[in-house]
Parts: structure tokens; C-alpha cells; sequence
């Protein structure tokens, strides 16, 4: 989950140059999540397959039992081999499961998604994930020897040995499974504080606004846009912080309201930040001598 | 309210009502697909994703408020997901399919079909020459299963009657055979494929393992005098099967070649790269898998007649080699 206020942490972050050539950034997708998002599809093929049961049982006796088997099978083996393929065709890179979850298949490279890429990380699901089933449902003799077991657990557990999360799926496609990030848009603080007479009163010299840099501005956008119980004392706080540390005193020595003062200086500390970019001076924080 | 004189200010609200149409047309897509805008919507999905990108890349170089830019990046990756994340039609994917990638990323595996064939060709030629030799190795190279009535010590005629058998083969079994060959083969040969990952040695013992015990059978039909009328029940599915077999080894052992020797760039490119053609010929081969098991549930059973035999067999495998020799002539191009 990602809003405005909390970034992702940067380990499960990855960036995508776009065909347009801007970078994207990007959050991999947890392990328990996609974990989660295989078992609601597993889920979803397995109702299907007793559905079909269901459908052959029932028109057993009509079309005849071989007809009926026949069709059985080939269902079957189309819904478990084809899914996730299907799917993943169709709704672009997502299952019913990784919609959920709000999660995604792209392209590691950052270009469009082709089939060939979902053929690729859905056909070694064969080995990762219905062979591994099939063995702890305990089925399929010609697997039970002791190399077999050991190739599949290592290609079970491959996710949790990269830093990308990648099976082997994965990696044969060239291929992330990503979250679908979500934020708002929301209302710019230098214009939607309360409005006051006093923001006319409330003025900044040069000297005042160059000391601090963005990573202050940036954490004074996140306290303004708190709104808990404790958001008016921490504000309140702040206020006076910074009027402590710039020397800012009230025109007419009376105690200004802290959400007014705090939202005409980041308007004007933004507006000095921003024109020195420009110049190409960008000050990081307070510590920044440039 | 305050002269802000903010340019970043400015810039947001002349641009924002073409973020929040973006946003609104992604949020649609999300809940029911591409498929379900208007043209006119399509042609302005691009556009509004290229002008919100490019509004990302000022934010960046101008803004300092945190939410817009995080909002523009989380836009533009939604976005991207719905301009980049495929949308191909099914039927032109599978018309594509059939008539370029499918052939083209075949011939451009060619040599390590080669070795899958050779690798096949070797184990029949061992199973062939071991139990010729030795009867007994025949139930090392063939599961009980398999062989069922079928062993050395079966008597001539019991080996001659599964070639021909007719009397309980009534058409409606047939097709329960057939479907069930047809998925048992394809599950045989994806695995080959997808076990290319291990270096390719395991794709490399499967092949083998089939050949020996095709071998096997070989050498025991021909131990009766009945070689040619093995072959005939074997090749009128078998030119397509084995070679639906053959393909799959060799995308497998592409898949492990380019495990083992990766490119000039890295492992996990390499991976990347060979493993999407690869699967394109695995994908491939279900329909060669397809065709004989039709084959192999109707026609084999259906027909007895050796010259027959031999011709369906040979037609259908000069079919493949010039499907796969010409269809989609030029570059591969599947790998961008």
C-alpha cells in the first residue's frame, strides 16, 4: 500500500524506463501476497474442475460415458494448463487472484507486455507448482525420487533466494510481479489552509526562507497534512519551532493562529525552493551548505 | 487569497484536468477492461498517458509538493499498465502466432532440434541394439504399464493383434483414447520443456528415457519379423508426435543452453530473451500434440492398411518441415 504520505520502503522498489524514456518506479510485489493471490486462483480452478465433474455426471447417461470422459479430460487439462495463461492474455498481465490483491505482471524491461512472455512464466508453473501439488496430494510415482524432490524445492523456494522475488517463471519471461500503486490527488496545501487576514501580515525576509531545504519543506507538506487528534498540538509545535530557528517574530507581537502561519511559510518557502531549482540550486535539507 | 507566484502552483492547475480524465479512464479500465471504451476513449488513452508521463518529468525538475509528484508517478505506473500491458486481440495474437512466431522462433532453434533429435535417435538406437542383444533388458526400458501384453514372452500373434487390433475398438471409445493421449503427451512434452531449466539434463533424460523404450519395442517387434508393420503403426501419428516431442526437448535445451552459456549481457538476460521463444515453440507444440493424438485415437484405429499407414505419416511430416522451412519467412522478431 502505497499513499502520498508513506513511501514504500526502497529494497522493494525498482525503476522502468518507459518506451517514452521516463522513469517509472515501481513496488515488487510481497511473497505473501502472491502466495495468497495463487491460492485464490487454485481456489477458482478448483471449483471449475468440479463443475465440469459436476456437468459430465450429469449428461453422463445423454451423450455416453466415452464422450463424457473425453470431454472431462480435455477440460480439465485446458482449465489447469491455460488459466492463468488465459487471463493473464486477457486482463493484462492479472489474474482473478492478482486482481485482488492488486497486484501485476510487467516487463521487467519496461516495454509492453507480449504473449510470449506470459506463455513463458506460465508454462513453468507445470514444474513449480502443479507437480509440487500433485506430489504433496500424493500422486505422480515417477517424481518420488530423491533428485526430483530436491530440483523442485529449490525451484519452490527460488523467490525467497533473489531480491527480486523472481521464480523461475519469472525468470525465463523476463517478467516482475508488481503492487498496482495507489494516490490521491490531493489539494495543494499553499492554497487550501484557511484563509486569514493575517496572511497578508505574515511575511518572510530572503534570509528567513534560506534556511531551510526541501527534506524540511517536504516533512512540514506531511505534518499539514495530518488531521488526528494530536494535529493541532503538533502543529501548534512546529509554529513555533520554526519561528524559533528563523527568527520570526509577529508584526504586532500577538501569537499568530499556527495553521495560518505554518501554511504562509511553506507557501513562500516552496516559492523560494522552487525559483533556486530552477536556477539550479537545489538545497537538500538544512545541513546543505550549497 | 495570497499572490502565491508559485510556478509549480500554476503548472498543476493547467494540466490537472487531463490528470484527473487519465485517472477516470484507468479506473474504468480497471473494473472492466480495455475492451469496454468507446474508440474515440482509445485513441485518448496514449495521448493523455504521453501528456501525464511528460507532467511527471516537470514535476520532478520543478515541483517541490511531495503528493503531486507521488500522485503523477502512481498515474503514469497505472497507466503504463493499461498502454503497456499488452492488448493484442486474441484471434490477431493467434493468427501472429500460427503464422510467424511459431515457425520463426522454431527456425531459429534449429540446431538445438537437432540435438533433441539426435539425443532421441540415440536412445532408440540403444534401446534397439541392448535388447536385441538381451530380451531381458526390454522390462528395464518399458514400464509394466506400457508393455501390458506386450513382452518378449508373448506369442507372435498377441504382438501382431495390438497393430491391428479392431474388435473392441468401437468409434465411441476412440475419442476417450484420444483425448487422453492427447493430454498425457502435452503434459510429457511442457515438462520437458519447463525442466530445461535445470541445465537442460533432465530434458535431456526424458528424451532418452522415450527413446529406449521405443528402441525396445522396435527390437522386440523385429526379433517376430514384424518391423514393418510396427513402423507403420508407430509413424502414422508418430512423424507428428515425436516431432511435437523434439520441439519441446529442443526449448528446453535452448532454455538451458542460455542458462549454462549466457549472451554477452547477463544470465538473467539471456534467461529472459531464450526463455520467451523457447515457450513460443513449447506453446507450438500442444497443437502438434493435438494433431496426433487425432491421428494416433482415430485414424491409426480406423485404418490398417501399411502403404496407408506409411503415406499419412510421411504427408504429415513433410507438412510440418515445410510449415516450419517457410511459413513467416524473415527476422525473428519476437524478442524486443
Amino acid at each position: 500500500m502505497t499513499d502520498a504520505t508513506t513511501a514504500p520502503s526502497p529494497r522493494m522498489q525498482r525503476s522502468i524506463t518507459t518506451p517514452e524514456g521516463v522513469m517509472l518506479h515501481v513496488t515488487l510485489a510481497g511473497r505473501g501476497e502472491r502466495f495468497t493471490a495463487v491460492i485464490i486462483d487454485l481456489a477458482i480452478i478448483g471449483a471449475i474442475l468440479t463443475a465440469i465433474v459436476a456437468v459430465v455426471i450429469a449428461v453422463w447417461s445423454d451423450i455416453g460415458g466415452n464422450w463424457a470422459m473425453s470431454l472431462a479430460i480435455v477440460l480439465s487439462f485446458g482449465v489447469r494448463s491455460f488459466y492463468f495463461m488465459f487471463f493473464e492474455l486477457r486482463w493484462q498481465g492479472t489474474t482473478p487472484g492478482k486482481r485482488l490483491l492488486e497486484l501485476r505482471v510487467i516487463d521487467r524491461a519496461g516495454g509492453q507486455l507480449r504473449p510470449n512472455a506470459i506463455f513463458a512464466r506460465n508454462l513453468m508453473r507445470e514444474v513449480e507448482l502443479f507437480i509440487p501439488l500433485s506430489l504433496i496430494l500424493g500422486g505422480a510415482s515417477m517424481m518420488e525420487n530423491l533428485f526430483s524432490l530436491l530440483w523442485i524445492g529449490v525451484l519452490v523456494a527460488l523467490p525467497f533466494f533473489n531480491r527480486d522475488r523472481l521464480r523461475g517463471g519469472d525468470i525465463i519471461a523476463g517478467t516482475w510481479v508488481v503492487e498496482t500503486p495507489k494516490a490521491e490527488l490531493l489539494p495543494d496545501i499553499a492554497e487550501t489552509q484557511p484563509k486569514n487576514e493575517l496572511n497578508a501580515v505574515i511575511q518572510f525576509t530572503p534570509e528567513q526562507l534560506s534556511i531551510y531545504g526541501v527534506y524540511e519543506l517536504q516533512t512540514l507538506e506531511q505534518v499539514m497534512r495530518q488531521d488526528g487528534e494530536n494535529s493541532a498540538a503538533t502543529k501548534s509545535t512546529v509554529a513555533l519551532t520554526i519561528q524559533g530557528k528563523i527568527g520570526w517574530q509577529s508584526p504586532d507581537e500577538q501569537p499568530v493562529d499556527p495553521s495560518a502561519f505554518l501554511q504562509a511559510f511553506y507557501a513562500a518557502q516552496r516559492g523560494n525552493l522552487e525559483r533556486n531549482v530552477l536556477f539550479g540550486k537545489r538545497r537538500e535539507n538544512k545541513f546543505d551548505k550549497n | 487569497m495570497p499572490d502565491l507566484n508559485l510556478r509549480s502552483y500554476d503548472f498543476r492547475r493547467e494540466r490537472e484536468k487531463s490528470w484527473r480524465e487519465l485517472d477516470d479512464l484507468v479506473k474504468r479500465i480497471r473494473r472492466s477492461g480495455l475492451s469496454k471504451l468507446s474508440a474515440s476513449e482509445l485513441r485518448r488513452l496514449p495521448e493523455l498517458y504521453r501528456s501525464t508521463v511528460s507532467s511527471l518529468s516537470v514535476a520532478r525538475s520543478i515541483s517541490l509538493d511531495r503528493n503531486v509528484i507521488a500522485y503523477l508517478e502512481s498515474l503514469s505506473v497505472r497507466a503504463y499498465f493499461c498502454v503497456y500491458g499488452g492488448r493484442e486481440g486474441l484471434l490477431a495474437g493467434i493468427q501472429r502466432f500460427i503464422l510467424q512466431d511459431f515457425p520463426s522462433a522454431v527456425r531459429a532453434a534449429r540446431w538445438h532440434m537437432a540435438a533433441a533429435f539426435s539425443v532421441l535417435f540415440l536412445g532408440c538406437l540403444t534401446g534397439f541394439l541392448l535388447t536385441l542383444g538381451n530380451a531381458d533388458w526390454f522390462y528395464s526400458f518399458v514400464s509394466d504399464g506400457m508393455a501390458g501384453s506386450r513382452t518378449p514372452t508373448a506369442e507372435t500373434s498377441v504382438l501382431r493383434d495390438v497393430l491391428y487390433k479392431s474388435d473392441d475398438t468401437a468409434v465411441d471409445r476412440l475419442n476417450a483414447f484420444a483425448s487422453f493421449l492427447f493430454t498425457h503427451n502435452t503434459r510429457i512434452g511442457l515438462l520437458s520443456f519447463a525442466l530445461g531449466f535445470a541445465l537442460g539434463v533432465p530434458t535431456i533424460l526424458l528424451i532418452f528415457i522415450n527413446g529406449l523404450s521405443l528402441g525396445a519395442f522396435s527390437a522386440l517387434y523385429a526379433s517376430r519379423d514384424l518391423s514393418v508393420e510396427l513402423w507403420a503403426w508407430l509413424l502414422i501419428h508418430g512423424t507428428t508426435e515425436l516431432l511435437a516431442l523434439v520441439l519441446c526437448g529442443g526449448a528446453g535445451l535452448v532454455l538451458g543452453a542460455a542458462m549454462a552459456f549466457p549472451d554477452k549481457y547477463s544470465r538473467m538476460h539471456s534467461l529472459a530473451v531464450k526463455g520467451r521463444m523457447a515457450a513460443v515453440i513449447a506453446i507450438g507444440s500442444i497443437g502438434l500434440f493435438f494433431v496426433a493424438a487425432l491421428l494416433e485415437g482415430f485414424a491409426r484405429q480406423l485404418i490398417t492398411d501399411i502403404t496407408l499407414r506409411y503415406l499419412i505419416g510421411g504427408i504429415a511430416l513433410t507438412g510440418w518441415l515445410a510449415y516450419f522451412i517457410m511459413c513467416g519467412k524473415g527476422r525473428y522478431t519476437n524478442d524486443d
